[in-house]
């Protein structure tokens, strides 16, 4: 079958003159890029306040601009508590979103040319009519409910709102299923609380950091990063665990090499060594958990000298990593992660996280889980949205329903038919998120994307994802956009402003105008009622006492907190929102649902012979896919590579810089060459490579064909049963050193 | 005055935010660079460490790019910083051949640049290099060596440091912590 959606190269697009096509719109009425809208710094120079958008853990901060007036740099706000006036490498590098020649320039159709398919160029409004017809015409035939959106930044706030009038509620995050889901359902479970981002963690004053696989430094989490360059300063002790040396591990008093796979039988030794010691926090246990005899009764068979066959690890340092946790108690962080989706039991995994810091009393303690609040700001008005009558959770009746928030991967299989669901996903609209690299299983990813009727893809670069889309709306970048204000959770809540600091470049709007302008065109503009998004700002602004222009000026504001301290008073009666009103060690939610209420180690699969654990992570000056051609940060790294340890470059004659092709144990092969990296800071069951790169888009001209894909290698999915998160370190691979005969490639 | 650095490799996390801010605050050309990242890994699994420096132009006191320099191009200034006159410079490299910690580079316009501690548009001002402003892990001291409560001086007393390649006799300004 010929495939209705074919990958397009935006590249081929026909006409001429694209790159000067004029901005005609007349953007935002009232809006001028005079220099008295700026504010000028303490020397007098101009500046416009703005919130990162390369990762999400959206510093605030200032850009500048040179006298030509184009943007130079940007740096840090002072008196934001994300950033702490310093930006990462990525924030400093945002300038490159914006010069990058290779940007989306102009809406862009799907359209049949002499039996090939292309792009052509569209007007705006053609581009919205025709999503606005087709999804006029979805609703008609087979309920709103059928369509979908995925979305991971800032503008998607905008195309949900949309999609709730509209009358679906199927919004997901990739970062859900994908990366810190586990951890939130587990905590929720456990405190009855989320974890949230920026992450509840209090490093700045903690004794005692364990991270399990987190590996800060290169995860350049801002905030956190900095909080571990204090703890270290005052002599926290840096427990890693993580079978790759890395930086955090280098900065670590103990480095645990572990055996991948088996973390959840270290964390259960660990729990029960803390509970045979009597190293626990006895009064906090007892006045606020749930369950602990239970507990104590299930992990007494998880003894060090039996998590030394398992994990790998001596028994004398998992006996003194647990004494030191306890000395540092409360004090301590047995860090939740971030991207917990592992071998399928993730959720377990992070009750069992959960559950050693709750003997160790350091949720609601200084030094350990801060009790964060936020800034809240009124909702414009607009009428109810309407009751979908169905939801994805229709598609998976009787699971998943700990899961809380949209399942992604969900929504893909859901949009496969299968005459055993009844709930058959017709569109998705993806608001700047690459889905072919996100989600895992490529294979059924592309088949769903062919069953669709309407894909449209959102974003500001050309990706992978919008090859495959009917509609490409392009983005203007943040530093050329308003968003919503920023109002994640701190330990003061705080609210922070992006504003445009130049005109969008080529035929690019922002979000809030795309979305608008379709709410227009479908007949649901009352659900939009504010004539631009200055308007809506300085209404919700002032229902806080604050204003568009105070905010322009301060860029970052900070509130008083309306409720409790940041920790627990000594003593202090506390309800939980749980079933138990307690801390539950054992989980009545988990029991109830058919799960194992305390944690179980199961053993997970090993590599077979010759092949080697899959193991992928970050690069500080990378976001994913999203930065991987940004002229300032490519120039710091280009491309990644496949880490393997000296050992197992000898058994296969691997040397340094070698291009090799990586086959998985499904046959998958790499599209593109990776070059290896003989190092010994990684097992020698495992191999190591930094996710992202791998870009087949030739558009990218600085990322096509740049190192390796590791998502295209997770052709298996360990599923979390609890929430449906979708394990990735179950994927082994091996090396080709020969170019392999090219059969047909997707994507 | 004598401007130093000390850099702390025990909280450096190599993330190369100075490098990308050196080059929007200086307008250094993309693919060069005033400062970079150095990791040396030792050892063999599981027993490893890392060093992890940012380096740069050391501003040494005594500097063979200056001695070498026929023009007079690399000169000292203000704090014993050493800088290069970008019209007096004739691009012959001399300096480049010269410099044991390869600090320095051709810029595509036909001079040599390098790190001026960003002393004209930041430190004359009152401010921090733009490296030392931005680095999230707050590794960076800078500051006067003269001046005993200066953050460099009272960091180099309290923790334990090195140079590089000090055999070279160039007497660095830039300080590491070990």
């Amino acid at each position: 079958m010929a495939n209705r959606r074919e990958f397009i190269k935006i590249s081929s697009i026909g006409a001429g003159g694209l790159a000067l096509a004029a901005n005609t719109f007349s953007w935002s009425k009232g809006m001028s890029f005079a220099d008295d809208l700026l504010s000028p710094d303490k020397k007098g120079a101009l500046r416009t306040p703005t919130y990162c958008e390369l990762c999400f853990w959206k510093c605030a901060g200032w850009v500048y601009k040179d006298e030509r007036g184009e943007i130079k740099k940007i740096t840090g706000n002072d008196d934001d508590p994300h950033c702490n006036g310093r930006f990462c490498p990525r924030g400093t590098g945002g300038v490159g979103m914006y010069h990058d020649k290779d940007r989306l320039k102009k809406p862009l159709i799907r359209a049949e040319e002499r039996g090939k398919q292309i792009f052509r160029e569209a007007s705006w409004d053609e581009a919205l009519d025709y999503i606005a017809e087709k999804l006029g015409k979805i609703a008609r035939e087979h309920g709103p409910e059928c369509v979908a959106l995925f979305t991971h930044g800032s503008g998607g706030k905008f195309f949900g709102d949309l999609m709730k009038a509209y009358g679906s509620t199927n919004i997901a995050a990739p970062s859900f299923a994908q990366c810190r889901g586990p951890r939130e359902v587990g905590f929720l479970a456990t405190f009855g609380e989320l974890v949230l981002s920026p992450e509840r963690t209090d490093i700045r004053d903690t004794k005692c950091l364990v991270l399990i696989g987190s590996h800060l430094g290169e995860n350049m989490h801002n905030g956190q990063v900095q909080e571990m360059s204090d703890a270290i300063d005052k002599g926290a002790t840096i427990i890693t665990v993580d079978p790759r040396f890395s930086i955090a591990a280098s900065k670590s008093k103990y480095w645990m090499p572990i055996k991948p796979a088996t973390d959840l039988a270290l964390l259960l030794t660990w729990i029960n060594l803390i509970i045979e010691n009597e190293w626990y926090d006895k009064d906090y246990v007892e006045k606020y958990t749930y369950g602990f005899d239970v507990l104590k009764e299930r992990v007494k068979p998880y003894t060090p000298q039996w998590a030394y066959g398992i994990t790998g690890l001596k028994p004398e340092m998992i006996y003194d990593t647990a004494k030191a946790m306890h000395d540092a108690s409360p004090a301590v962080i047995v860090h939740p992660g971030r991207h917990v989706t592992w071998y399928g039991d993730d959720t377990q995994r992070s009750r069992a996280v959960a559950i050693l810091n709750a003997l160790l009393g350091s949720w609601g303690r200084r030094g350990g889980f801060y009790y964060p609040e936020k800034a809240s700001l009124p909702d414009y008005p607009h009428p109810p949205y309407p009751k979908p009558k169905r939801t994805w959770r229709d598609a998976f009746p009787g699971k998943f329903n700990l899961a809380n928030e949209v399942l992604s991967t969900g929504i893909c299989d859901a949009s496969i038919p299968n005459t055993a669901r009844d709930c058959t996903f017709k569109a998705w609209l993806v608001y700047g998120t690459n889905l072919i690299k996100t989600l895992p299983e490529r294979k059924k990813t592309l088949e769903a994307i062919q069953n669709l009727e309407l894909l449209v893809a959102i974003d500001t670069m050309p990706m992978e994802i919008t090859g495959y889309a009917d509609v490409i709306l392009p983005e203007c970048t943040y530093l050329e956009r308003y968003d919503m204000l920023r109002t994640n959770p701190h330990r003061e809540p705080n609210i922070a402003l992006r504003m445009p600091a130049a005109k969008p470049k080529y035929d690019t709007k922002p979000a809030w105008w795309m979305a608008k302008k379709l709410a227009d065109k479908m007949g649901l503009g009352d659900y939009f009622a504010w004539n631009d998004i200055e308007e809506l700002l300085d209404w919700q602004l002032k229902k806080i006492g604050s204003s568009l222009d105070e905010m322009k000026r301060i860029g970052v504001k900070k509130f008083p907190r309306q409720y409790d301290d940041l920790y627990f008073w000594p003593d202090q009666d506390f309800i939980f929102n749980t079933n138990s009103g307690k801390i539950e060690l054992y989980s009545t939610d988990l029991e109830k649902e058919g799960f194992d209420p305390i944690p179980k180690y199961t053993p997970h699969p090993e590599p077979p012979e010759g092949y080697y654990r899959l193991i992928y992570g970050r690069a500080p000056m990378h976001t994913f896919s999203r930065t991987i051609n940004n002229p300032n940060l490519v120039d710091l790294m280009d491309e990644n590579t496949v880490w393997v340890n000296p050992k197992v470059a000898k058994i296969w004659y691997l040397e340094n810089g070698q291009e090799v092709y990586l086959q998985n144990q499904d046959g998958v092969i790499s599209k593109f060459p990776i070059k290896v990296r003989v190092t010994e800071r990684i097992r020698w069951d495992s191999v190591y490579m930094v996710h992202g790169f791998g870009h087949s888009n030739k558009k990218l001209s600085r990322a096509y064909g740049k190192g390796g894909s590791d998502s295209e290698l997770i052709s298996k999915v360990m599923l979390d049963p609890v929430m449906g998160g979708t394990g990735m370190r179950g994927n082994f691979v091996t090396f080709l050193t020969e170019k392999p005969v090219e059969e047909e490639v997707a994507s | 005055m004598r401007y130093a650095m000390a850099i702390d490799t025990k909280k450096c996390v190599g993330c190369s935010d100075c490098v990308v801010a050196c080059q929007t605050e200086n307008n250094v050309p993309i693919g060069y660079c005033r400062d970079w990242i150095v990791e040396v890994t030792d050892g063999t699994y599981p027993q490893l460490e890392i060093e992890i420096r940012s380096e740069r132009c050391n501003h040494c006191e005594n500097a063979p790019c200056v001695r070498c320099c026929p023009t007079g191009a690399s000169h000292y200034e203000d704090g014993g910083t050493v800088l290069v006159t970008h019209h007096k410079c004739i691009g012959c490299g001399a300096c480049i051949a010269s410099c044991p910690y390869d600090a320095r580079y051709s810029h595509p316009d036909g001079y040599v640049d390098k790190c001026t501690f960003c002393l004209d548009n930041r430190v004359k001002k009152g401010e921090d290099p733009a490296c030392v402003s931005v680095c999230p892990t707050k590794c960076m001291y800078f500051g006067d060596l003269d001046d005993p409560n200066s953050d460099v001086s009272r960091v180099l007393k309290m923790r334990k440091w090195k140079t590089l390649i000090p055999e070279a006799g160039t007497k660095p300004h830039v300080y590491y912590l070990i």
